[in-house]
């Protein structure tokens, strides 16, 4: 496995992805989920994808693991293009990329037992001999801290932060080099939640995984992601490493969303940008408006964010942001 | 426990069991909660705490064959809800006290119209009084309710379905529901839970707005402590059944003193950075075979074998700021 | 904080110790045996259900020990004995030959429920297999082709099918199962497609794809795994029902074949006798509506005992 220090081991270049829902007199109707994104992930790092319903960021990470082909543009791993669905993938890719659901009640089969479920990847991916399984299964339960009896378990019988362990375990099984995780501990408490994102940090250093990290909780983000990329509408607003992102947030969504965080510390109060109260509802990707996506709910919005789409524009050394207020053409 | 005068809701050493294979799974383990006249009270703990349970024995919408209530009371205005019958149940239920449930696409009927819905709980309100209601007047009561929370356009709303409306809309429906005739108590189970960040956002500050307005205590029954510091007045910590620590909002973040409080609080994670403590070890307690001394000793780094013997009881540490654990009686 | 980890740790080894000699439970089923029936009898009219059906099965296989005159169940005649009312050596009274009624209805039972599992065996597995293939592969041309074909077939009246099947062939106990299996696969292949169209979006699904399952796998360790409790919920009604077919067949004539006793035929042949030899109709058909009285009534309890805490 070459492991260059600082290059990337997922790039993805103006990626598309539309879903035809039907059609109207002018045509065929589309939900344009991911609208054109482009970012990369380095090896070793964690790139959070945040974003509200709506925003396309579970779209790129099910198009990243196979789920769904590409509508148009890139998606490279390692330098191999991998811009296709999952049955027409090799093996060997399959191995290498690999995805942690959100709600482990419905990414665990509830008939099956953990031995079982462990035992798919490992008998696809690893050529581990049939009398060695059953230890190598309790290897991987003991990495995520989970007793061997659990193997006769199935997954209605355990705790929701187990399954969602057991899950994390079936995910490193076949070895891989990227782990895409959906919104991981959404549905847990918030101390199964603890447990499980530190499992994943240690995991990482000891493994050397590369995390694609999905989720809206902004809090988590800051302690789980090394750089930041916030979404809306299917198009990317702002990329940022975590501190920046949350000590200086340029795009106005940024802020909005910052500002609806609810906090427990007096220290986090004063880091919240000044309340910017968001307006109206979400629109649906079917009818994204014309311009900038986010001007119907923007505050500091200008004549020329409904008409034209902003660029992406560098601010600072890896701090990027979509936005007429930074534009190069727009005079501050 | 709190001072006895106006006091809307007293809680009063509850213990709720249900019935299943094999025994009793004994949930509630002597829950104390008050409510004062317009006050807002946070409920915090985690899944399978209890918190539910809690309120479905308010309202007395525990599931009768199997559940059993061995010990507690529960007054309102003085009156114990567990001994009333059944009309005055459902003069509590329509007249007194709300309840805003947390997934708003389950609570609404899909195949009844918005109007139809409020109006059936317009009118279930007022048959109390008035034997029957003009088809107008629950018309005119339904479009106010729907205006109180900012519902555009609330005519249109009244004739559509619920489907027709998104996530954010349905959730104002649900607390349209609950304010469109006066009423003393709300409570609202985890609101905006399901909803995006910044539609939760909205829909609590529309919910204090509107208790502010009318003058309504409400519980907020939340398993996340920034929405409770945000909301509430006052907050209980439960777990496993107990309320393990109750205090002033702004005391009880700036002076955890439960370990599980602090445990939470540490799990917490912050947006200014500094990586998440490692989370609480174990996990909830068999409700079946229950831990006979405080519930949370198996879990708990401070535990002494005082812990293991009698549950310990809330014990005022400051003013108002009242902890069940042994140890911080010390 | 050490003392807890360290705790945890030992817990750990001890496991590990255990691991070599913890059994595989064979079915969790059976392990779970007291919760199974706790669900089973909460509801009353179940257990009154599987006693009935106990209590049938028992006649069945022991009714050469059990009943009064099991020479009755053959070529037998004593015709000075003929139309007798029921009494205490007769029970359900005497038929047209002689017969002791009792002692052919407890014979009955055999054939009933031999077809009963017999047309089961025959229909579940293919019915069940063409559902999880056209629900597997649900929006495709196999898809299309699977259901159509069994829309025909349910199209057709079900006693008319199974009426023209039987009747093609030779009327016997075989053809009459032959004729009910033909009608009664494309049940089981609806009900399973339903729910293999649906277990398909699932995740758990979607990972065992993405992880490279073949379609096997998927199709019978992935799907089929969490049809099974509606599947054998239906088994466990349908046997009444098809003992009712079974029974409809040999009203008209065509199933068992006299001397052996067939509950429809002996509801046939009472009823010119109709009312005053009351007792050869009545009793053979309360026996058909005990039986399926029974079945739905354990049926539901098996309802009840699988009810699956899956979505």
């Amino acid at each position: 496995m070459a492991q260059k220090e600082n290059s990337e081991i997922l790039k993805v270049q103006n990626l598309k992805k539309y879903f035809r829902i039907g059609k109207d007199k002018k045509g065929p109707i589309y939900v344009r989920a991911v609208d054109g994104v482009n970012f990369s992930v380095k090896y070793g790092e964690t790139l959070g994808l945040v974003g509200e319903s709506g925003s396309g960021k579970s779209t790129i990470a099910y198009t990243v693991v196979g789920m769904y082909q590409p509508t148009s543009g890139q998606i490279l791993f390692k330098e191999q293009n991998i811009g296709m669905r999952a049955p027409k993938r090799p093996l060997s890719l399959k191995k290498e990329i690999q995805i942690v659901f959100q709600d482990p009640g419905s990414s665990l089969n509830p008939r099956q037992t953990i031995e079982q479920i462990l035992r798919l990847p490992l008998e696809l991916h690893t050529k581990t001999p049939k009398r060695q399984l059953r230890e190598k299964m309790v290897e991987l339960l003991e990495k995520v801290e989970l007793p061997p009896d659990y193997l006769y378990k199935s997954p209605p019988s355990i705790g929701g932060g187990e399954k969602q362990m057991v899950a994390i375990a079936r995910a490193l099984a076949p070895n891989p080099s990227l782990i895409v995780l959906d919104e991981p501990t959404s549905a847990l408490d918030v101390s199964v939640q603890a447990k499980i994102i530190n499992k994943l940090m240690d995991l990482q250093k000891e493994l050397n995984l590369t995390y694609l990290f999905i989720t809206h909780d902004l809090s988590l983000m800051r302690n789980v992601a090394n750089r930041i990329a916030i979404m809306y509408l299917g198009k990317i607003c702002e990329v940022a490493d975590a501190a920046t992102f949350f000590e200086k947030p340029l795009h106005p969504y940024t802020q909005m969303l910052i500002s609806s965080v609810p906090v427990v510390t007096e220290e986090e109060e004063r880091l919240k940008p000044k309340k910017v109260v968001s307006i109206g509802e979400i629109p649906s990707p079917v009818n994204i408006p014309p311009g900038c996506s986010f001007h119907l709910r923007c505050p500091y919005k200008m004549p020329i964010c409904s008409e034209v789409d902003p660029e992406m524009v560098e601010v600072a050394s890896g701090h990027i942001v979509r936005c007429h207020l930074f534009s190069r053409t727009e005079n501050k | 426990m709190n001072s006895t005068e106006n006091v809307l809701l007293d809680i009063k050493d509850l213990h709720v069991w249900y019935k299943v294979y094999g025994g009793f799974l004994k949930v509630l383990n002597g829950v104390h909660l008050t409510v004062r006249p317009g006050e807002r009270v946070g409920l915090v703990g985690e899944a399978g705490c209890g918190k539910t349970t809690t309120m479905k024995s308010i309202l007395q919408i525990l599931p009768p064959k199997d559940s059993k209530i061995p010990k507690g009371e529960i007054l309102y205005k003085g009156k114990d809800i567990l001994k009333m019958n059944f009309g005055e149940l459902q003069r509590l239920r329509s007249k007194e006290v709300a309840m805003i449930f947390q997934d708003p696409t389950a609570a609404l009927n899909p195949v009844f119209t918005i109007g139809a819905q409020i109006g059936d709980v317009i009118k279930y309100s007022l048959a109390v009084e008035e034997k029957s209601v003009q088809k107008e007047k629950i018309k005119t009561l339904s479009a106010r309710a729907l205006k109180e929370v900012y519902l555009p356009d609330p005519e249109r709303i009244l004739t559509n379905y619920p489907f027709q409306l998104s996530g954010g809309m349905r959730q104002r429906v649900c607390i349209a529901m609950s304010i469109s005739s006066p009423r003393n108590l709300l409570i609202a189970d985890e609101p905006g839970t399901s909803l995006d960040v910044t539609i939760q956002d909205q829909i609590l500050r529309l919910l204090r707005e509107i208790v502010e307005k009318l003058g309504t205590s409400i519980i907020l029954i939340t398993h996340s402590l920034g929405v409770a510091r945000e909301m509430t007045d006052r907050i209980y910590v439960m777990y496993a059944g107990t309320i393990v620590e109750t205090a002033r909002a702004k005391d009880l973040f700036k002076n955890p003193v439960h370990p599980y409080t602090r445990g939470l609080l540490a799990s917490v994670p912050k947006i200014s950075g500094g990586g998440i403590a490692k989370g609480i070890l174990g996990r909830i307690p068999d409700y079946l075979n229950p831990p006979p001394g405080c519930r949370f000793q198996p879990r708990c780094d401070y535990a002494n074998s005082n812990c293991q013997e009698k549950p310990p009881q809330l014990v005022e540490v400051e003013k108002e700021h009242f902890v069940a654990c042994y140890l911080a009686q010390e | 904080m050490q003392q807890k980890e360290l705790e945890m740790t030992n817990m750990n080894q001890n496991h590990n110790a255990l691991v070599k000699t913890v059994a595989n439970p064979k079915s969790l089923f059976w392990t779970n045996l007291g919760r199974n029936w706790y669900k089973f009898s909460r509801n009353p009219l179940s257990v009154i259900g599987l006693v009935i059906v106990l209590t049938i099965v028992i006649l069945a296989i022991f009714a050469p020990w059990i009943a009064p005159f099991p020479e009755h169940a053959g070529p037998f005649t004593d015709y000075k004995n003929a139309g007798q009312p029921p009494s205490l050596q007769h029970l359900f009274g005497t038929d047209n030959n002689g017969r002791d009624i009792f002692s052919r209805v407890i014979f009955a039972f055999r054939g009933a429920l031999i077809m009963a599992v017999v047309v089961l065996a025959l229909s579940v597995p293919p019915g069940v297999l063409l559902g999880l293939i056209a629900g597997y592969f649900h929006h495709t041309w196999i898809d299309t082709v699977v259901m159509r074909i069994t829309d025909i077939f349910l199209g057709v009246p079900p006693l008319i099918l199974a009426l023209a099947i039987a009747s093609v062939l030779k009327p016997s106990l075989m053809n009459a199962m032959i004729a009910v299996t033909v009608m009664w696969w494309p049940w089981y292949t609806r009900l399973v497609y339903g729910m293999a169209s649906s277990i398909s979006n699932e995740y758990f699904v979607v990972a065992a794809e993405l992880t490279g399952a073949s379609k096997f796998h998927i199709i019978f360790r992935e799907i089929l795994p969490n049809c099974l409790s509606p599947i054998f919920t239906k088994m466990a009604l349908d046997v009444g029902w098809v003992i009712l077919m079974g029974a409809s067949l040999s009203f008209v004539g065509l199933g068992e074949q006299p001397p052996t006793p067939a509950l429809g035929r002996m509801v046939a042949d009472g009823a010119r006798y109709m009312p005053t030899y009351w007792w050869m109709t009545v009793f053979p058909a309360l026996a058909i509506v005990l039986t399926i009285l029974g079945f739905n009534l354990a049926g539901d309890g098996v309802r009840d005992m699988l009810e699956t805490r899956m979505g």
